[in-house]
């Protein structure tokens, strides 16, 4: 039995520099959940500032370890060097720089976003901040795992305040049902994750990836049962969580029951950090067993298509529709990952990431309908924008055509690279399937684009009988104005995104 | 002058001007705009005349800059003798539709100039581009304007219209993505004339040649992928019939130049049969369909399908006379005929939807039943209009005679069979174009709304007299076209007799 050790025993100080935006956040956090006990409730804003600030200033410290500002210079801690700490439990690399900037970015624009939702709707607390912050918190420890363990923590970190979140409107029953299904079926998806990680442990002998890496490297691997077979149980747990086909079924109910911000939230940021576990789990750590999961990936993705593509035509509700139109994109996610070369891990991380912005950006408009006691989540609620609000019709647009992957949009980019990679690898029948299906992709963008375009109105007020107004605070309108803009600008640029993720990708793997 | 950047100034100078248009206002501002713009961006595709230097293949106007690095896609711009005269063709095209939509469109005008002058743009993209993502780019953002062009501004089904033209076209064009990747990994660049020099197997040639087929095949439209151009077309408001019939189709024609014949050789010769067989099945088939239409636009959408087959007949009729003859000689007859053909269909296809679109403006109905002697009422349309169904049956003396004269006399070489059944359509053609100027133009005024007609404006008269005075030049004096584009045919003859197989 080789003897691997788990934890080094030595108790030198750990170095806590890579790891100072988690800990200022945390700190941060606790910070604005302490401040939001002795405010009134019409000082909500300060929660909510507080909360931002926290935010920009994580970012900002994410961003220093990058730039390599003089402070972190004189500790030799250069953006494209990767380097670990905590008993080499978490590592700081370009992939996880870039991923954590993202997901920070994306959670200050759903806090814009949903400000004004909230308040209309008696959700303007403290906690829905906090809980926030907890999850950022926890897809931040996720991206930056090294061993099975931080990934299990953050991911749990990261579920819990999820549920929470989903459970966040507790006197409407749509959503507490959602709450319940994602919290059973998330707990189950768990409890597989860490059951494959234990099977792992029990044959390399070790938590830590890249322990597992090396063992994986000097080991018949493809004929080892336990493996194989925590293998699968690993991909059941991600599956669930990245919800993907078979394993998509709370998807649209928990989209569909949860408060529109917390969709939104739910529908962007946590991909990312499932990103990143896959990578981390599949990548780094049982890389070797690549012809084992890459077939597997392959039928996901092959179902994650034709599910989500052909199921969505269905749906009158777009809050549903934007979850089937999700459960085929990370089919596409996956198509990248699963051609195990480099290119297919920056192409699915440059779907990703294009993917949050344009789906905060989706689940923005759609907030942007509703009001105080009309939720706006049917597909006929898109009727006429383009004459009740032109430009955030044609925003709407933007992220309609780019989820279809319609140049000159970002979408057609992020489909571009991806099944360039499958392609690369000969998995010719996936590229062709994947093209089909978003041909029938197409179909339900474009009717929401007919109604927004092509329709007439028909939301009048009853007392002066004119058209109701789409209101919104002028940090939304803003926001909304650069997303949809930086959609049609990535589309026209895409070359800068994309060479960063393929340079963090290669200095990350 | 713009030494270096005259296709960029085509591309984006349109394109500003059409978000420009969008923001200045629909009740004065947006139709001048429109038309400075367009005629200003005529002007400068002038210069792309004068400065072309026919002699040799050679991409001129080169414009190279990287766009996507970690792909090796390069903004790469440049055009050649096919490309060329399109290009003029589509900056033509687009100062009549402004002008034709100067008083009828009151619905939103300003969207409506915003959305053909981008369109342009990217119209110009397509034909320019010399790097074949960037080609994909701009040949699938074209959909978009034009589905909000026939969605909005269309006829009463013009939401079916619009949705089944933009699938049919989407679907066509992704296999062409995965294609245009496959050669990608095999030649290690998406720059067009690497792919052009990939070696290939004949597997692989053939399933790219599919997709191309059917990329391309869908918008020229051949049969019998063409069911969503007479719903298009009748549903589409006058200005996205005339640019869909006049340079959006002409983008399949010339797909087939740049991509098919030179990039999979070996393929197309071995289906070129199919290519013929559908083309013949358009010419003879899709004919009599036009004959038994009751609406005057899908009687031109049917008769456009039909001149179109002409297009591909002369392209691909090249590989049975090489079987037969064992040499290319006099090939290039047929491929210029094509060309021809396409510049030629453009002017009179664009023609003919304006002159529909003059008659549907005063009586608001395009069925062919409701009208009858227009001719008493409006004399200058009659005659405009007789000309332009004339060179819709092949007149000799205007253009539609040439390009259809050059590729039946080259598919005599080829095989007796294609050449007659070819030939019919100068009986079809003529049989149900002239059936339609008898029913719309000549006789009795038997409603009582044509006895109101009131002839044409002076700015209708200027449309169509410019169209005219293009028919019977290219019709008396195609020389100087052939010129320009001849040594780049020399070349695509060049291209597509050269085996390109891996050993």
């Amino acid at each position: 039995m080789q003897n691997f050790t788990l934890i080094p025993m030595q108790f030198a100080v750990p170095d806590f520099l890579p790891a100072l935006p988690e800990i200022y956040l945390l700190a941060g956090t606790c910070l604005v959940l302490l401040v939001d006990l002795f405010l009134k409730d019409s000082q909500r804003f300060i929660s909510y500032l507080l909360a931002q600030v926290v935010l920009i200033i994580t970012a900002l410290l994410v961003l220093a370890s990058f730039t390599g500002f003089p402070f972190f210079e004189s500790l030799q801690l250069s953006s494209a060097e990767k380097v670990t700490t905590f008993s080499e439990m978490f590592v700081l690399d370009p992939m996880a720089r870039i991923l954590k900037l993202t997901i920070i970015i994306i959670t200050i624009g759903v806090f814009v976003y949903s400000r004004d939702y909230l308040r209309s709707r008696d959700m303007y607390k403290g906690e829905y901040f906090t809980l926030g912050l907890f999850a950022v918190l926890g897809m931040m420890i996720m991206v930056s795992a090294q061993t099975m363990l931080l990934i299990y923590l953050g991911l749990e970190l990261l579920s819990l305040s999820m549920y929470a979140m989903v459970a966040f409107r507790r006197d409407d029953g749509r959503a507490s049902e959602a709450a319940m299904k994602y919290f059973v079926l998330g707990a189950i998806a768990s409890g597989m994750l860490l059951y494959g990680m234990s099977m792992i442990y029990g044959v390399s002998g070790s938590l830590h990836l890249e322990h597992i890496g090396r063992f994986m490297a000097s080991n018949q691997v493809m004929d080892n049962i336990g493996l194989l077979l925590g293998l699968s149980f690993i991909i059941v747990g991600l599956g669930f969580k990245l919800g993907v086909v078979p394993f998509h079924m709370w998807v649209p109910d928990v989209y569909d029951g949860a408060p529109t911000s917390v969709t939104m939230f739910l529908g962007a940021a946590p991909k990312i950090a499932a990103f990143a576990m896959i990578i981390r789990l599949l990548v780094e750590g049982l890389g070797d067993l690549v012809q084992g999961w890459q077939q597997i990936l392959a039928i996901l993705a092959a179902l994650s298509l034709l599910a989500g593509n052909i199921i969505a035509i269905a749906q009158t509700n777009i809050k549903r529709m934007l979850a089937y139109s999700t459960i085929s994109h990370m089919g596409f996610v996956l198509m990248g990952i699963l051609a195990g070369t480099q290119t297919g891990y920056s192409a699915s991380m440059f779907y990703i990431i294009t993917y949050a912005i344009i789906a905060t950006g989706g689940f923005a408009v759609v907030i942007l309908l509703s009001r105080k006691g009309h939720e706006a989540d049917q597909l006929s609620d898109l009727k006429g924008l383009s004459s009740r609000s032109p430009w955030s019709a044609f925003m709407m647009m933007l992220f309609l055509f780019s989820m279809a992957g319609v140049p000159p949009t970002v979408g057609f980019y992020a489909k571009l690279s991806v099944i360039q990679a499958v392609v690369n690898v000969n998995i010719i029948w996936l590229a062709v399937f994947s093209v089909v299906m978003s041909v029938i992709g197409a179909y339900y963008y474009l009717r929401a684009i007919k109604l927004m375009y092509f329709d007439k109105p028909d939301e009048f007020d009853a007392v002066n009988n004119s058209l109701i107004n789409v209101k919104s605070q002028w940090d939304f309108s803003l926001l909304l104005s650069i997303n949809g803009l930086s959609v049609i600008a990535l589309g026209i640029f895409p070359g800068a995104l994309m060479s960063l993720c393929v340079w963090a990708i290669s200095s990350s793997i | 002058m713009f030494d270096g950047y005259l296709l960029s100034v085509l591309i984006w100078l349109p394109i500003i001007g059409g978000i420009v248009t969008l923001f200045s206002g629909d009740t004065l501002g947006a139709r001048p705009v429109a038309l400075l713009v367009s005629a200003v961006t005529f002007f400068i595709s002038l210069l792309l005349w004068t400065g072309f230097n026919p002699e040799g293949y050679q991409m001129q106007f080169v414009e190279f800059a990287p766009w996507i690095e970690s792909f090796k896609i390069n903004y790469h711009l440049g055009v050649d003798g096919i490309s060329m005269p399109l290009i003029l063709l589509n900056t033509l095209t687009t100062v009549l539709i402004i002008l034709a939509g100067w008083e009828v469109i009151k619905h939103k005008p300003a969207q409506y100039m915003a959305a053909f002058l981008i369109m342009e743009g990217v119209i110009n993209g397509v034909f320019a581009a010399q790097d074949s993502i960037l080609f994909y780019v701009f040949f699938e953002a074209m959909l978009i304007p034009m589905f909000i062009v026939i969605g909005i501004w269309g006829g009463d089904n013009r939401i079916y219209a619009t949705i089944k033209f933009f699938l049919y076209t989407f679907f066509g064009s992704v296999f062409m993505l995965v294609s245009l990747i496959y050669m990608y990994n095999q030649a290690g660049s998406f720059a067009i004339t690497d792919l052009q020099s990939v070696k290939l197997s004949m597997t692989a040639q053939i399933l790219i040649f599919l997709s191309f087929l059917v990329a391309f095949g869908v918008k020229v439209p051949m049969w019998p992928v063409h069911t969503w151009l007479p719903d298009a077309h009748v549903q589409a408001p006058t200005g996205g019939s005339v640019i869909l019939a006049a340079v959006m189709l002409k983008i399949g024609g010339y797909g087939f130049l740049r991509f098919s014949l030179p990039m999979v050789p070996d393929a197309s010769s071995e289906l070129a049969w199919l290519v013929i067989f559908m083309s013949l099945t358009a010419i003879v088939y899709i004919g009599f369909i036009a004959l038994v239409q009751n609406d005057m636009k899908k009687l031109v959408a049917y008769s456009s399908i039909a001149h179109m087959g002409f297009v591909t007949l002369g392209f691909f009729v090249l590989f049975p006379i090489i079987a037969n003859m064992g040499s290319s000689e006099g090939t290039l007859l047929g491929l210029q005929g094509g060309m021809i053909q396409m510049v030629s269909h453009g002017f009179i296809s664009g023609a003919m939807f304006l002159c529909i679109g003059v008659l549907y403006d005063r009586m608001h109905t395009r069925e062919i039943t409701a009208y009858g002697g227009v001719s008493n009422r409006m004399p200058k349309f009659a005659a405009l209009f007789v000309l332009f169904a004339m060179a819709n049956t092949g007149l000799p003396g205007t253009s539609g005679f040439v390009g259809e004269f050059m590729v039946i006399l080259t598919s005599f070489k080829a095989n007796f069979w294609i050449a007659f059944l070819a030939t019919t359509t100068l009986i079809i053609g003529a049989a149900y174009t002239l059936w339609l100027v008898k029913r719309v133009i000549f006789g009795a005024v038997t409603n009582p709304k044509v006895a109101e007609l009131i002839d044409i404006n002076k700015r209708e008269t200027l449309i169509l007299g410019i169209l005219a005075i293009f028919v019977l030049v290219l019709g008396l004096w195609p020389e100087p076209l052939v010129h320009v584009m001849n040594d780049s045919l020399v070349h695509v003859i060049e291209q597509a007799t050269t085996s390109k197989l891996v050993n």
